[in-house]
């Protein structure tokens, strides 16, 4: 089974488990990145409105706390769909054709990097690098690592994803 | 008797099947009533035969590669558990013997892939503590000088000499200090900084924990890229692990030497395996370059003196210790003293990782370890020390993999990364790649890298579209000196080293 994305939390129960994750890790040196992973991790996404709530909870100013989620890649601020697709097109992977499964996967999914599918299964996304070079094109899917992806085992994957 | 099975739990090895591999052994042993334990070892690094299969017999150990999921049961019809290798396809023989495995001199990674990495016993049996051992009965001076001796320089890239940037932070004055290690390993071609924590975790403790006796730190921090699941949960084992070992926090090995380590996971950003940027990160702010000095050694971790090294480097530590920098510094050339863990990867035959003495030529690691391109086509391009590398022909491949004779010939050995191009590769597109990479991964501080890519990425454009081409590659050559001269850091600073090498040594590509 692939790590897939949680499901959304009710609006109004989600400040107060935002302020619970944020109380647990303020005495963790630079405790801001730990938070956002875990707030990101259990909730699936770092909402405009829990900014304000880890602002507080860690005595930053709001825009501190934006300017953070805003800086990483990773910090997503709307829900991604329920499984995560990255395609590597760092050097390595475009050296075994990581560009043409690019392609592939936009012609596959009718979505682009930083997309969701219309059923909502899939956030296909690029990614530079997964540190596995030697045997590329490389593709992780929640955080399970896949190498010497053709476009016909990308679609495999992606159907059991799905 | 037990018989021990080795399957590999590295990511590369996951990632072509070896979890699967694994379960299948041990479902068939078990039909056929057969004892065996199967171990989930590191891997040895020969990637294109992943996943490996090992059988240990008296001899030593045999092995199998690469072993689809649905070979197994035929394989163990056919004696694999036994070792046997007649008829077998996939028999390799003993692993210590391929050529692979005799043209290395393993340090850094001699435990890689022979142990299992999450065993702590594993680890003291191979000589695991012997270097920690061996320092904390010298003073912090002492260490210090000794990798001082041992010609140690910085794995990560940039080479600064380990000893001495451990000189400064041991001689600044502070109640408090770091040792940060840097596995932000952000570099597409390199992998060893992954394959060692997942192989040896515990070589990297060890490491971090001489650093701190060296320096007098008593925390540290492993800054460790999201991209990396595996590793991370291998890492953070390892350090429970260590803890109740008494290997790491209050009293370690009864020195009374206090550290404890954590790790602090990334988010993505390829910038953060910068230096300072990846201290701005560990303070939890947005990871923007700091302009130096002063220097991390002085000024680091929350303003204090911090000691940050590559992941390499600090693994490298106990073995030098252990068996003195003497040791050490026999290997290697010129100032490149010791052994480097060289990655090959790309479009390459025979890809995986290698540790061997500095010296080795750039031809004989692509062309007679690696076997040429994987697409069987002539290699046009390698490029070496990751994104910010240089492109090299193959009429380069007689450069000794060495500091400065890259520095002379307009290149970097970097991380020891090795990305390998068929003749089908148009250089300016990863030229322009280059320049769309600063963009789209530069921090922004300094306008240099944030305006100069993006200005690069239209240059390169206008050339490739054949738009006053003489024109645009004297701009092109302009910009590059600007953003070599002019940024802040390595980001825009050596970005033009791929743009200039693929315009000088693949010229035919943008026109000329």
């Amino acid at each position: 089974m692939e790590v897939t994305n949680p499901a959304p939390m009710p609006p109004a129960e989600r400040p107060q488990r935002v302020r619970e994750i944020a109380n647990s890790r303020k005495g963790l040196r630079g405790a801001l990145m730990p938070i956002l992973h875990a707030v990101q991790e259990e909730l699936g996404f770092v909402a405009q409105t829990d900014v304000a709530v880890i602002a507080d909870v860690l005595n930053l100013s709001v825009a501190e706390v934006h300017g953070v989620v805003t800086f990483y890649k990773d910090f997503r601020r709307e829900p991604a769909g329920r499984t995560t697709v990255r395609i590597c097109q760092a050097e390595a992977c475009r050296s075994v054709g990581a560009e043409k499964l690019a392609e592939h996967a936009k012609r596959s999914t009718g979505v682009g990097f930083g997309e969701t599918t219309y059923d909502g299964r899939l956030t296909v996304d690029e990614v530079f690098c997964l540190g596995n070079c030697a045997l590329g094109p490389a593709v992780q899917i929640g955080d399970k690592l896949h190498g010497r992806v053709t476009p016909a085992r990308l679609d495999a994957l992606l159907g059991e994803a799905r | 008797m037990t018989t021990k099975v080795f399957v590999p739990r590295d990511a590369a090895a996951r990632s072509v099947g070896a979890d699967e591999v694994a379960e299948r052994i041990a479902a068939a042993a078990k039909a056929k009533g057969l004892d065996v334990e199967v171990v989930r070892n590191g891997s040895r690094g020969m990637l294109w035969l992943e996943p490996l299969v090992e059988v240990e017999t008296a001899d030593g150990r045999v092995g199998y590669g690469p072993v689809a999921p649905e070979d197994v049961d035929g394989l163990v019809a056919a004696g694999m558990l036994d070792g046997v290798g007649d008829s077998v396809g996939a028999y390799l023989g003993l692993v210590e013997d391929l050529p692979w495995m005799k043209r290395q001199q393993r340090l850094t990674f001699a435990r890689v892939g022979v142990i299992d990495p999450r065993s702590a016993d594993d680890h003291a049996q191979y000589e695991g503590n012997a270097g920690l051992r061996k320092a904390l009965s010298m003073t912090p001076a002492e260490v210090v000088e000794e990798v001082v001796d041992s010609g140690l320089r910085g794995r990560g890239g940039a080479g600064f000499p380990t000893g001495i940037k451990w000189r400064t932070v041991l001689g600044a004055e502070s109640d408090q200090k770091f040792i940060c290690c840097n596995a932000d390993e952000g570099d597409s071609g390199t992998f060893a900084d992954r394959m060692l924590i997942e192989g040896d975790p515990f070589t990297l403790i060890e490491g971090m924990t001489i650093a701190a006796h060296a320096v007098g730190a008593t925390e540290g921090y492993v800054y460790l890229r999201s991209e990396y699941p595996d590793a991370i949960s291998a890492l953070n084992a390892a350090i429970v692990t260590a803890r109740d070992r008494g290997w790491l926090g209050a009293n370690i090995l009864g020195s009374g030497l206090t550290f404890d380590l954590h790790v602090r996971v990334g988010a993505g950003a390829y910038i953060c395996g910068e230096e300072t940027s990846m201290l701005e990160s560990l303070e939890g702010k947005r990871g923007m370059v700091r302009a130096k000095p002063p220097i991390p050694a002085l000024e680091g971790l929350f303003g204090r003196p911090t000691v940050v090294n590559n992941v390499l480097s600090l693994a490298t530590i106990p073995t030098i210790l252990a068996n003195g920098a003497a040791t050490y510094a026999a290997y290697g050339m010129g100032r490149s003293l010791g052994t480097n863990v060289f990655q090959l990867g790309g479009n390459v035959a025979r890809g995986g990782i290698l540790e061997t003495a500095f010296g080795i030529t750039l031809g004989e690691l692509v062309q007679d370890l690696g076997g040429g391109a994987a697409s069987g086509r002539p290699v046009r391009a390698v490029q070496v020390g990751g994104p910010l590398g240089a492109y090299l022909p193959v009429e380069q491949f007689d450069l000794p993999m060495d500091y400065e004779a890259f520095a002379a010939a307009g290149a970097m050995v970097g991380h020891g990364g090795i990305v390998v191009f068929d003749e089908t590769v148009d250089m300016s597109a990863m030229a322009r790649f280059a320049f769309e990479f600063c963009a789209e991964e530069s921090c922004g501080k300094c306008t240099p890298c944030r305006v100069g890519a993006v200005r690069g990425v239209e240059t390169i454009d206008r050339i490739r579209n054949g738009e006053d081409r003489q024109k645009n590659l004297v701009l092109l050559d302009d910009l590059c000196d600007l953003m070599t001269d002019g940024s802040l850091c390595a980001m825009g600073g050596l970005t033009p080293l791929p743009v200039r090498s693929a315009v000088r040594h693949f010229g035919k590509d943008f026109g000329s």
